[in-house]
């Protein structure tokens, strides 16, 4: 199993992540320029009809981009994409993994298809994507 | 509600420059050690003309640099308390390093009622082009507004 000859089925990508914090919430405010204050500021959280502030999407997507390119060189990433499938609460210990999906050429060269998954510690699925990744 | 009409509706462009103090408060935010992302020579060992931005950093840039980050929202007179993200998408088409200043233009390209009116998703299409007009992304990002109930 390697990255350069990757087989369908291979466990290319998994990383796990420390527990989501408010800390680490006001921090992405501020770090990624999105002032959303559902996901920062318990009372506009409670107004939204949320019981508390949970995570940025983009916040778990960067968890899971950093997975992904811990594992691939960034320069080979062709696309990336998820969808959000669940919140994200506050105390999620994510897990992040890619598997090999298929192999094809495009574009005049060889590609994989990965799949992605983000998991919490109760093994509920967060994040559910696919990176196209040049091999 | 976001009807029809909304599709093909451009908003402001944004242009960002890729700060390496403000990548490195990101990097240290979610715990990105990579040195491809913090070290130049790395990065140019590794065959790039700079430190690289991660995966999603373009969409961080666009929020950053905007002089209204919500302006679709207020523009289509959607409740920010409202919105949840459903889908993101990055196509890269060029390496975007440390020291690109890079233009995103917005566009909603498709709008779609789910659930009886309970829910409209909205896709909002941005290309991305850099200091030298190269194409370099396309970002789509797909949230999803939770309607109020009709009363």
């Amino acid at each position: 199993m390697s990255v350069d000859q990757p087989s369908i089925g291979d466990r290319i990508v998994h990383k796990e992540f420390l527990a989501i914090t408010r800390h680490r919430l006001a921090l992405y405010c501020g770090a990624s320029g999105d002032h959303n204050p559902i996901h920062v500021d318990l009372d506009f959280a409670r107004q939204a009809g949320f019981p508390d502030v949970f995570s940025h999407g983009m916040l778990v997507m960067a968890y899971l981009g950093q997975a992904l390119t811990d594992a691939v060189a960034p320069s080979r990433v062709r696309s990336f994409s998820t969808r959000f499938v669940a919140i994200t609460q506050l105390g999620a210990e994510l897990t992040c993994e890619g598997t090999v999906a298929e192999v094809f050429e495009q574009e005049g060269e060889k590609r994989a298809k990965l799949a992605l998954t983000t998991r919490d510690q109760n093994g509920e699925i967060k994040l559910a994507g696919e990176a196209i990744i040049a091999i | 509600m976001v009807d029809q009409s909304a599709v093909g509706r451009a908003f402001t462009p944004v242009t960002a420059r890729v700060e390496p103090g403000r990548l490195r408060f990101f990097l240290d935010t979610i715990g990105e050690a990579n040195p491809l992302y913090r070290d130049e020579k790395a990065a140019q060992a590794a065959g790039n003309a700079a430190a690289a931005v991660p995966p999603t950093y373009l969409f961080c840039l666009e929020m950053m640099d905007a002089t209204e980050p919500f302006e679709f929202l207020r523009a289509l007179d959607i409740d920010l308390a409202r919105v949840l993200h459903g889908e993101q998408r990055f196509d890269y088409r060029a390496p975007v390093v440390v020291g690109d200043t890079v233009t995103f233009k917005p566009r909603v390209s498709s709008v779609t009622e789910k659930k009886g009116g309970a829910m409209t998703l909205i896709v909002v299409e941005t290309e991305v082009t850099n200091q030298d007009g190269v194409h370099v992304a396309d970002l789509s990002r797909t949230v999803v507004v939770r309607n109020a109930r009709p009363s």
